[in-house]
């Protein structure tokens, strides 16, 4: 192992060698970031910009240089502390070493309310720790959430080390570029590194690491390729695919187990594995199913096969039940929603014949379909009169119809606009896609597409 | 443990030498005001002059004033000051006559913290202990006057005003109203010196503000020429004549003249001058060069100053492209063919994956094709990524529906086709559909 130099800037070289074992493929960037940081008791680099893509490392690496060197150091995430009261006493509490806790009625170091007893306070503590000779790094993870909060925050941390007069290093990380956290009169300019994404090698690398006991590496990795198959034209997202590889491992090894295979037979193996994670794609991979059902499906799939059917049931959620009525008026409000107001005598004052061709020549001026941009609001009165000459038989136009409007929004299969409390003079959208609207017409046999305009 | 040792001169261990190299080295690099002398003529000789004489009639004469010094971000107004400053302090009776207060923009944004840092820094906590005050400006008096009682006749006050701008934003500007005030009538000896990179802060000020500041400004530039350039790139790296190890610093020292004669070196240091004459980016320049010193690396190389340009001039958007997914990538193209049929009008999730069926529709044979849901994911990340950004003036176009939101993307064509280039194993399908643009 390429563990660099001997007692880099001081640093005993177990630990070195250690941290390097631990940041496979970034040695680079380790090599950088400790020569940067440099000897504890040397002025650090004042402020470092790390970015790139998610999964790239960055807390990790990070993480691992303050924590397997034992710099004193403060690593908060912006996203947790999403207040910059939350900011300041996170970081003081982890430089003063205070970690709030039952038996210290969870208090925080001192109350901070704003930057000037921030700086303040900071000062005190690395005085009182007598740590004015070493360097105190402070990682703000996810920076970019720091431009939502007051505009002085990000500048004064970005010169924190003129405005305590201390020895500190406040090293950024986010996934967005510098240049889009340039803001008012500018500010210190970081030095800005960069984290690049991992090769496929690299990827495998790293995942190498995760080969349950009891299988060979090679066995793992080859597994690993098949799951980078499938996902990595969609996501390079390390976390993602560590997750994914880890979860359907069992799966790939069933028919090991079973005896049905051996560790040799790659591609029964595969034709075993890859269906299902092309499924998990579909699933896990998009939330809809937790990883917890997922294993509780694949268990059931191995003892009955009902499984795929049971997927189906959770990703697409057409199964929902509406009044007939309020079926028309969804249909209804969908045909208003993305129809043109103006055709529509030529759908609902039955012309056969005629209306096809003078559609299809005002069709060609119209640049996007509506498809394409989406539902349109409109009246509550012209959805009526859609719904009455779509809904077969006679209704009378009583409370119980209008309730079922109000049921709609509710919801959320419309939505009204604008802020007009009253149902007439509000307007409204119809918030369902095609797909969805197409399987509840059939329920009421109802040819939608027939009375589509984009359709026609 | 050596025989050198007994020498006399102190020779040290290379580790150590090349330590406290680093020591000096970093002291100066790496912090952000660090003063740094460029021998010669030079063109802050004069403003130096000017600010000398300001504090100084302050503390020897009791003459209130109010200056601005006003200048780019790095052109040295911090570093002026100081160096003013520690001049001054240099001389008995100015420390003892003058205090100084030292606030920031940035750090007390509302005058109440900023009175409260006042008293702190004056230490007149006790003094003030629980009074209240009716007024901001009684409480100002109410400080400097107590200031008076304990020393002979009068305690000078010089209030420093960083990121000056800051202050003409907090209500009233009260603070600025009284420090002016007190300044322009004489009730108390104090000096107010501001600092500010913005050329138009007089106008900021409110009539009553402006019309008691003295209108003293002291201005700025980044203007050094190419050769003071190259001396500052030079002082920034030689070892003082203090170094303990003479031969070392002798040796090291050289190598840093060679440096500066090296055309290779003085290129890239003409490239970096020509982009921005502001010394801040030339130490920013060096930190990487300086930090990699050490006894395996004993000097600074050619090649540590491309990094370090490299580095400087990298392209983070195209950077950013690299780390996309092919998925992503090929909604990015979606994405700027959109924009180019529509002239950057805002496009939709809807119209984009239409786009991306259609490419995927044709080339299904080459190209793994995804699930809606799944593109949508994706497109969500390039939003999270801010590579897309909602259009502004959205209004109610597609409030709760993100499939219809109007979308904006923020690469233009050659960005992308740059990044194209450089994706490591572009489908060459891809690659086509985007030379198509
Ligand atoms: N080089 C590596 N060696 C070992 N594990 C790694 C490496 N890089 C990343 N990881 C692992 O991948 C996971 C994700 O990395 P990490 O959280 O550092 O990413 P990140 O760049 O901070 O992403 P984000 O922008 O989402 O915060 C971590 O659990 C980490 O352990
Ligand atoms: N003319 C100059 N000669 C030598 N060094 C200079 C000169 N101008 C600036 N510097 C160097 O540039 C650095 C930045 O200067 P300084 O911090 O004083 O800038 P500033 O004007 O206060 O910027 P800001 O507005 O961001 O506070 C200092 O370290 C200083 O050494
Ligand atoms: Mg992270
Ligand atoms: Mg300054």
């Amino acid at each position: 192992m390429a563990a660099g130099p001997p007692t880099v800037f001081g640093h005993p070289t177990e630990q070195l060698a250690d941290l390097y074992s631990s940041c496979p493929s970034r040695h680079d960037l380790v090599t950088q970031l400790l020569a940067l940081f440099g000897q504890n008791n040397h002025l650090s680099c004042p402020r470092v910009f790390l970015y790139g893509p998610t999964g790239s490392g960055k807390s990790h690496v990070i993480s691992s240089i303050l924590n397997t060197l034992k710099l004193p150091h403060a690593l908060v995430n912006c996203v947790e502390c999403y207040t910059s009261r939350l900011l300041y006493d996170h970081i003081l509490n982890q430089v003063a070493l205070v970690t709030p806790a039952p038996d210290n009625d969870y208090t925080n170091y001192s109350r901070c309310d704003n930057m000037n007893d921030f700086v303040k306070t900071l000062r005190t503590i690395i005085e009182d720790r007598e740590l004015q000779e070493e360097t105190m790094y402070i990682v703000l993870d996810k920076a970019e959430r720091l431009r939502e909060m007051d505009m002085n925050i990000l500048p004064a941390f970005l010169r924190l080390g003129e405005l305590t007069g201390c020895n500190v290093c406040v090293v950024l990380l986010t996934e967005i570029v510098w240049e889009k956290f340039r803001a008012g009169t500018g500010m210190c300019e970081p030095l800005v590194l960069h984290f690049p994404d991992y090769t496929k090698d690299e990827l495998l690398e790293i995942l190498s690491s995760d080969c349950p006991t009891g299988y060979t590496k090679d066995f793992y990795m080859s597994y690993v390729n098949i799951v980078l198959s499938v996902f990595y034209m969609a996501c390079r997202n390390l976390n993602e695919i560590r997750h994914l590889a880890l979860l359907n491992f069992p799966k790939f090894c069933e028919p090991i187990k079973k005896g049905e295979a051996t560790e040799e037979d790659v591609h029964k193996l595969w034709r075993n594995i890859e269906p299902h994670l092309r499924k998990a794609l579909q699933t896990v991979y998009l939330r809809e199913v937790s990883s917890a059902q997922w294993e509780r499906m694949q268990e059931g799939a191995a003892t009955q096969e009902s499984s795929s059917a049971n997927i189906k049931t959770l990703t697409g959620k057409v199964n929902m039940e509406l009044p007939f009525y309020s079926k028309f008026l969804l249909i209804a409000a969908y045909l208003a929603s993305y129809n043109p107001a103006r055709t529509d005598r030529r759908f609902f004052l039955k012309h056969a014949g005629k209306m096809k061709k003078t559609v299809q020549q005002m069709k060609r001026d119209e640049r996007a379909s509506s498809q394409l941009l989406g539902p349109k609001p409109f009246p509550l009165d012209r959805l009526m009169a859609i719904f009455y000459s779509i809904v077969e038989g006679k209704v009378a136009p009583t409370a119980n119809i209008y309730s079922q409007i109000s049921s709609l929004v509710t919801l959320r299969l419309m939505t009204q606009v604008g802020s007009d409390d009253q149902l007439d003079g509000a307007k409204f959208k119809c918030t369902v896609g095609l797909d969805f609207m197409r399987s509840i017409a059939r329920t009421v046999n109802f040819d939608i597409i027939r009375y589509l305009y984009d359709f026609v | 443990m050596s025989k050198r040792k007994s020498t006399g001169s102190a020779a040290m261990s290379e580790g150590a030498c090349y330590s406290e190299l680093q020591r000096v080295l970093r002291e100066r690099v790496y912090k952000i005001s660090a003063p740094c002398d460029v021998a010669g003529e030079n063109d802050l000789d004069k403003p130096r002059r000017h600010l000398l004489d300001l504090i100084q009639r302050c503390s020897s004469m009791g003459e209130s004033n109010s200056a601005l010094i006003i200048g780019p971000r790095g052109a040295g107004k911090t570093m002026l000051l100081s160096s003013v400053l520690a001049e001054l302090k240099e001389n008995r009776d100015f420390r003892d006559n003058v205090l100084e207060v030292h606030l920031n923009g940035l750090l007390q944004t509302d005058d109440r913290i900023a009175l409260k840092e006042i008293t702190r820094q004056l230490q007149l906590e006790n003094v003030v202990g629980n009074r209240v005050f009716g007024s901001f400006a009684d409480n100002l008096a109410f400080l400097l006057e107590a200031l008076k009682k304990g020393s002979r006749d009068s305690q000078a006050v010089l209030f420093v005003l960083e990121e000056f701008d800051l202050f003409a934003h907090h209500k009233n500007q009260t603070l600025l109203y009284n420090l002016f005030d007190v300044a322009q009538s004489q009730q108390a000896p104090i000096t107010v010196i501001g600092l500010t990179c913005r050329l138009d802060v007089i106008e900021l000020l409110e009539k009553r503000v402006k019309s008691r500041f003295s209108h003293r400004q002291i201005h700025l530039f980044n203007s050094l020429t190419f050769d003071q350039y190259l001396r500052v790139f030079r002082s920034l790296l030689v070892l003082p004549a203090e170094f303990r190890d003479k031969k070392f610093c002798g040796k090291w020292n050289k190598h840093v003249e060679s440096l500066s004669d090296d055309p290779g070196v003085t290129s890239i240091l003409r490239k970096l001058y020509d982009t921005s004459k502001d010394i801040r980016t030339l130490k920013m320049f060096l930190m990487l060069p300086v930090a990699r010193i050490c006894p395996s690396h004993p000097r600074l190389e050619m090649s540590d100053f491309v990094e370090a340009h490299k580095i400087l001039t990298a392209d983070s958007k195209s950077n950013t492209l690299h780390g996309l997914s092919v998925l992503e990538l090929c909604l990015v193209v979606a994405m700027r063919r959109l924009s180019d049929v529509f002239v950057n009008q805002p496009f939709n999730f809807q119209m984009v994956y239409n786009e991306y069926q259609k490419f995927v529709q044709t080339r299904s044979y080459a190209v793994q094709s995804f699930d809606r849901p799944v593109v949508l994911k994706a497109f969500e990340h390039l939003q999270q990524m801010e590579l897309v950004r909602a259009a502004e003036g959205a209004g109610i176009g597609g409030r709760g529906q993100k499939e219809f939101r109007p979308m904006l993307l923020m690469i233009d064509k050659s960005q992308l086709m740059q990044a194209i280039q450089k994706y490591p194993a572009c489908p060459t399908e891809v690659k086509h559909w985007a030379n198509t643009l």
